[in-house]
């Protein structure tokens, strides 16, 4: 799949920006009032209104945008609209009583928290849900988006046990779904064969394709370029997303320390994100004999 | 809205030949010419060098080779199979994919799409594609606007690309009637459905392509080659050889 700067930018910005704000939600930590709490707060909202916004980057038609809310019934992005709407609706009196220090009840806090989990968990079955691409239909997807939610989360909030425990879930998430997605196109068992029907005459390959130039098609699910560095590429991902961050916790806490965690991280993330997007094969390339 | 339609009163589609299809391409125009003028199909760069747009219906060639015997080229169009539980509709955000209750046919409402593209990236046959300049998702309406349309003279009623196809390779119809031509058309030569493990259940049906004859064993021009010279020719032929 086409590895949009966008949408990598969205998932990632947003899933960091969600876990600060589940974790300033469940007041871990409280911030101290003042600027304190703005700067904690703001970035939880800077971050996951930043990649909402980004995510709009990628619509063809934005101006119908509002009508996104409607099926929430049948579809993971109109529940993901609602939810990310709600999280960051409910918790803005938390936000509100923390920076000007009024002291108002916690329990909207838990809410939003559990709110900014299901936001990040609808993200993850967006792609999760598509019987189309192996490779993201499989429980690993929602483990990945939750694990980087969680460590990002943590590792923002200053909170370096937490952060500990969720880089490691995430090393173990991002190993398990490198290693079954690997054969995750293959297990699906989908060839050119069975997406023309003609594998019962014999084996099926392109004659001569029905375009001459890329179409919409292949430009977004056909995407072969960016999988040229894929061992670096999972090295980075995990290596600066979860085992250097893992050592760095090990060092006495201190902001600085926390700050330097989260840039070595957010690269992590970002090399993790786009390997998602551009290793992820679509059925519809067997058509074009490519995946 | 995105909830599938439990039951269809029709189920209309296509039967698609894959005997008689010559790939000619000329179902890929008519149907860009009916749908570009209807409600707009637009082409990036149509004339340069690396013209690119949207197409509701595509035609491949592929090259099967049987265990046994001569390898077969095969033309395969490829358009919306209006699938009875098509994973295309429910994804959709705004409810601007549906599928119609009354005949089956599988429809964008282009006022309400916001192009996410999430729709094509469900749908496992490559059946929709978004329109670069419009910015919403483009499919085949089963020429919706055709098959009703009491403008057109009768014979017209009928998709573009049904219409069109010169070896009369795509048949329309309703295959929720056991009678209709389509209906008894797939019965009668094993009409099969694309990638049924996904479970999308395709209205629109392939028909296989028939058995070609046993390759001849000797060629056609055998009798021709064994013909004795004589005379003049005979000796030329007899002392030629010889050389
Ligand atoms: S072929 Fe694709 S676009 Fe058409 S109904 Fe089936 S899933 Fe939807
Ligand atoms: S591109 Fe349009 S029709 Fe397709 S899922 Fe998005 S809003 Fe729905
Ligand atoms: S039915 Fe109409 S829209 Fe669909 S492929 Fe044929 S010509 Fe195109």
């Amino acid at each position: 799949m086409h590895p949009a700067p966008s949408v990598i930018l969205f998932t990632v910005l947003s899933g960091m920006g969600f876990g600060l704000l589940a974790f300033l939600g469940l007041g871990w930590p409280v911030p101290a009032p003042g600027w304190m709490a703005f700067l904690h707060w703001g970035l939880g909202y800077g971050l996951a209104v930043g990649g909402l916004a980004a995510s709009t980057f990628h619509l063809g038609n934005p101006k119908n945008a509002l009508k996104a809310f409607s099926q929430w019934q049948t579809s993971w992005l109109s529940r993901e609209a609602w939810t990310s709407v709600a999280t960051l609706v409910i918790l803005a009196p938390v936000a509100l009583s923390d920076w000007l220090g009024l002291g108002w009840p916690r329990g909207l806090g838990l809410v939003g928290a559990v709110l900014a989990v299901l936001t990040v968990g609808t993200t993850s079955m967006i792609y999760g849900q598509l019987k189309t691409v192996p490779r993201w239909h499989s429980p690993t997807t929602p483990l990945l988006f939750l694990g980087f939610m969680a460590a990002g989360g943590a590792i923002l909030s200053g909170n370096a046990l937490p952060a500990l425990l969720a880089c490691l879930v995430l090393a173990a998430a991002l190993i398990a779904a490198f290693h079954f997605g690997d054969t995750a196109f293959a297990r699906a068992a989908q060839t050119t064969g069975s997406a023309t029907g003609l594998g019962r005459i014999g084996k099926v390959t392109v004659f001569e394709q029905p375009h001459t130039s890329p179409n919409y098609l292949m430009r977004e699910m056909i995407h072969v370029v960016g999988r040229k560095h894929v061992r670096p590429l999972r090295l980075i991902a995990l290596g600066a997303g979860a085992a250097l961050p893992i050592l760095l916790l090990l060092l006495p806490a201190s902001p600085v320390l926390f700050a330097l965690i989260a840039a070595i991280h957010l690269i992590g993330a970002a090399a993790a994100r786009w390997l998602f997007f551009a290793q992820a094969e679509h059925v519809v390339g067997l058509y074009y004999g490519r995946r | 809205m995105t909830q599938l339609p439990s039951h269809t009163d029709k189920k209309l589609g296509l039967a698609i030949d894959l005997d008689t299809c010559v790939g000619c391409q000329a179902c890929v125009t008519a149907c860009k010419g009916w749908n570009d003028q209807s409600h707009g199909l637009s082409d990036q760069d149509p004339y340069g060098a690396e013209p690119s747009g949207a197409f509701l219906n595509r035609v491949h060639s592929y090259q099967v080779e049987p265990e046994a015997g001569a390898a077969q080229i095969i033309n395969f169009p490829r358009s919306c199979l209006h699938c009875e539980d098509a994973p295309c509709v429910p994804v959709c955000p705004t409810g601007a994919s549906y599928k119609r209750v009354e005949d089956g046919i599988v429809l964008v409402n282009e006022d309400a799409c916001i192009g996410c593209g999430l729709c094509a990236w469900a749908c496992p046959y490559g059946a929709r594609e978004l329109d670069q300049a419009a910015g919403v998702m483009k499919k085949c309406t089963l020429c919706v606007d055709r098959i009703y349309n009491e403008n057109l003279p009768e014979e017209d009623r009928e998709p573009a690309c049904v219409r069109t196809c010169p070896t009369g390779a795509r048949h329309f119809g309703d295959f929720a009637d056991p009678d209709s031509a389509v209906s008894r058309l797939v019965a009668a030569r094993g009409g099969y459905d694309l990638m049924p493990d996904l479970k999308t259940r395709p209205t629109n049906k392939y028909l296989p392509p028939r058995k070609k004859d046993r390759p001849q064993e000797a060629s056609v021009l055998a009798p021709l080659l064994d013909i004795k010279a004589t005379g003049l020719a005979g000796w030329l032929d007899k002392v030629l050889g010889k050389i």
